[in-house]
């Protein structure tokens, strides 16, 4: 058995720790890149949401390098999420791949229906040792975490250009070379160390903006062209409302970690303007933008891909948002045919707007509602 | 002067209107119910809403806006769940928030939740909740409440003896050269005269009988749905795919017409799924069409003419194969 999952970003790195922990054979499939989005694209419905399609793309590119097991999480809706795994599984079926498929789907019954399926994958490992593989696989979900917002904060500091994009890099090899809980911390302290080895100009000043959106588009840089990046050049503190951590913990590991960040404030916050969740992260949407305002942010982007629905809820509602508590938010939307250039255009232009703001304060007091901000964009980043 | 709600024509108006209204009638309270789609009602939804959203949300705010100020409350039930472990979509979750933070001047909103979600839950509780913005009497509420019950029931065996929603109602013309053409599709598409072009009355017109999911008891849908990997959890799509799977395998149904409405998610799904079923082991034809807002009419009579054609085409062949 050749094991393989789909991409979102850094997952990779915590899933292949723990299965490689339990002495599962793992494939990797190659970085999502414009071919994976071809072939996925070739394949899928084509009003299916963008994360399908680079999933299928993932898994036709790993059954090349010999996968034969998919694993993936499940859902029971309202969103799309909960039925990817068995969409996928018809396609690929009828494309010929012989694929075999093990959903971790939400416990309906009990968490031991999940370590059951894991023990399966990993032909029967002892209890104890899925337990802490699961919590290695946790511990290195986090510490990406944790390089990940040192990131945002050289990024737009950095004194030699490229500096934090270099110690990212290296830090993350520190992260997967850890092969047990044990050495985890260990290797935590020497990412850590690596990025704060970047000389940083603490005193130049910065535009902070908040992301906020669907999660697989927040997480995964192929999906969103690299924005934090993006932004980290233009000088920009981004932080982001999701963490890897929070989803694997709550999507794969069923919330049997206490996790040290919840979507509950987020939650709460929301529902002053949605009056129920609307699945995926709708509603930690509007209530993120609500946080990122009372937090003295800047700005908020939420980034979606097309045809996102509880996305399209949220960006019905932020509006509103944006004109109550006069924060300024961009509603990006990624498709397969989004183009580098269309985004750094808008980048650009709402940097421009939140530093033109910041510098005049007649104009932070200013309620930067929709009809009152010419410059608010919605619509594809699509050139 | 009694009050008056304004129910929207769109979205589930079509499955709920008949306990709707009897429900406020009962309670002495007069509702007034949105005009029939026009290009108009359409082109003030499109304005008002995102351009990301589906069709179908768009016209409905469309509604909301021709009874905005015509009314004294607005009905937008928020349809969390109409059956157990299952949703309608997400966007029918935030619709009263969508257009409570995108529409200016809105009278009242009765945006109690209607969910059937959990176990133990009850449609009592949501007419409950309703019935308070009008009378502290429990008594009247419940009475109100029973009326509605039966309405819908009548509603639901009307439909499935070919009475559609609106003026869907079969004209007699039973005797339809014997051809028979079952349409899957969002009730709030195929039962809106305009956006689905007529769809439902062109097939009749041009003699053929048609058969929509509504025409099924719940059981058989249901029942058809579970040969899916996984039980959906969108009751309407999973309505669409039973209909469809059984339409599918029954031999006097000679055509299938798949409705997708523009930037539905769950459309994009159950699509996929249903045309897989007609590729692998049906020979029946299927046409599958998208209604967006710029969909023309010609075109789609032009498909539609070409799809009964063929449809005939193979059933004369199959006559003349019979009589070999
Ligand atoms: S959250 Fe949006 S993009 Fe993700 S599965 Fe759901 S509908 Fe698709
Ligand atoms: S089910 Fe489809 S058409 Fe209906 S509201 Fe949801 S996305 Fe729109």
């Amino acid at each position: 058995m050749r094991v393989t999952y789909p991409h979102m970003g850094h997952m990779w790195i915590c899933i292949k720790g723990m299965l490689e922990y339990l002495g599962v054979d793992v494939v990797i499939p190659p970085p999502s890149s414009k071919k994976t989005m071809q072939l996925g694209v070739k394949h899928s419905p084509e009003f299916a949401c963008m994360p399908l399609k680079l999933n299928l793309g993932n898994f036709m590119e790993a059954s090349q390098m010999g996968a034969d097991t998919v694993v993936m999480a499940g859902g029971c809706g309202p969103c799309r999420f909960g039925y990817y795994a068995q969409v996928e599984h018809a396609i690929l079926n009828d494309l010929g791949y012989q694929y075999q498929l093990v959903v971790l789907e939400p416990p309906q019954k009990h968490i031991t229906e999940l370590i059951g399926k894991i023990r399966y994958i990993t032909q029967n490992r002892s209890w104890f040792k899925v337990i802490k593989g699961i919590r290695l696989g946790y511990l290195k979900a986090s510490a990406v975490d944790k390089v990940e917002q040192r990131a945002y904060y050289s990024r737009p500091r950095e004194l030699r250009p490229g500096a934090t994009e270099q110690a990212v890099k290296k830090a993350l090899a520190k992260i997967v070379a850890a092969r047990t809980p044990e050495e985890m911390p260990a290797a935590l302290d020497a990412a850590l160390e690596i990025m704060n080895g970047v000389a940083v100009d603490q005193h130049r000043p910065v535009v902070r903006i908040g992301l906020v959106g669907e999660i697989f588009t927040l997480l995964e840089p192929f999906a969103n062209m690299e924005i934090e990046r993006k932004l980290g050049n233009m000088g920009v503190e981004v932080d982001r409302s999701i963490h890897l951590s929070e989803w694997i913990n709550d999507h794969l590991f069923m919330g049997l970690i206490k996790n040290e960040r919840s979507s509950k404030p987020a939650q709460e916050k929301g529902l002053a303007y949605l009056g129920h969740t609307v699945g995926g992260h709708g509603l930690e949407t509007v209530g993120s933008t609500i946080l990122y305002a009372e937090q003295g942010f800047d700005g908020v982007i939420q980034l979606l891909p097309f045809t996102c629905m509880p996305e399209i809820v949220a960006q019905s509602i932020l509006p509103q948002v944006s004109s109550d508590l006069g924060i300024p938010v961009m509603t990006l939307i990624v498709d397969e045919q989004s183009g580098d250039a269309g985004m750094i255009t808008r980048l650009e232009a709402f940097v421009d707007l939140l530093t033109m703001r910041g510098d005049t304060p007649q104009l932070k007091d200013r309620n930067f509602g929709v009809e009152e901000c010419p410059q608010r964009m919605r619509g594809h980043t699509s050139a | 002067m009694s009050i008056k709600v304004g129910i929207p024509r769109a979205l589930l108006y079509y499955y709920y209107h008949p306990q709707w209204v009897t429900f406020f009638r009962r309670l002495g309270v007069e509702t007034l119910i949105s005009q029939k789609t026009t290009r108009g009602l359409l082109d003030k939804g499109l304005k008002s809403t995102v351009d990301e959203a589906c069709l179908p949300v768009k016209l409905a705010v469309g509604h909301v806006l021709d009874l905005r100020d015509r009314v004294d409350y607005l009905f937008l039930p928020r349809i969390v769940s109409t059956a157990r472990k299952e949703y309608i979509c997400p966007k029918f979750l935030g619709f009263p928030d969508m257009v409570r933070h995108t529409i200016n001047n809105l009278p009242p909103i009765i945006d109690c939740n209607f969910n059937l979600y959990h176990k133990g839950s009850s449609s009592a509780d949501f007419y409950f909740q309703v019935g308070k913005f009008f009378t502290r009497n429990p008594a009247k509420i419940i009475m109100a409440y029973n009326a509605s019950k039966a309405a819908l029931d009548k509603h639901n065996l009307d439909m499935q003896s070919d009475c559609l929603p609106q003026e869907h109602a079969a004209e007699g013309s039973a005797d339809s050269n014997g051809i028979n053409i079952a349409v899957i599709g969002h009730p709030y598409v195929i039962y809106d005269n305009y956006i689905s072009m007529n769809m439902i009355k062109r097939l009749r017109d041009s003699g053929a009988r048609v058969l929509t999911a509504d025409h099924l008891p719940e059981s058989v849908v249901r029942e058809e749905a579970y040969r899916l990997p996984k039980k959906l959890f969108w009751t309407i799509n999973q309505r669409m795919v039973g209909a469809a799977y059984h339409y599918f395998s029954r031999e006097d149904v000679h055509g299938i017409i798949h409705v997708a409405s523009f930037g539905c998610g769950p459309d994009s799904f159950t699509g996929e799924l249903t045309e897989r079923c007609a590729r692998n082991g049906s020979n029946k034809p299927m046409l599958s069409l998208t209604v967006d807002e710029h969909t023309g009419e010609a075109g789609m009579v032009t498909r539609l003419e070409a799809f009964l054609d063929m449809v005939r085409w193979r059933r004369n062949m199959a006559d003349a194969a019979a009589t070999l």
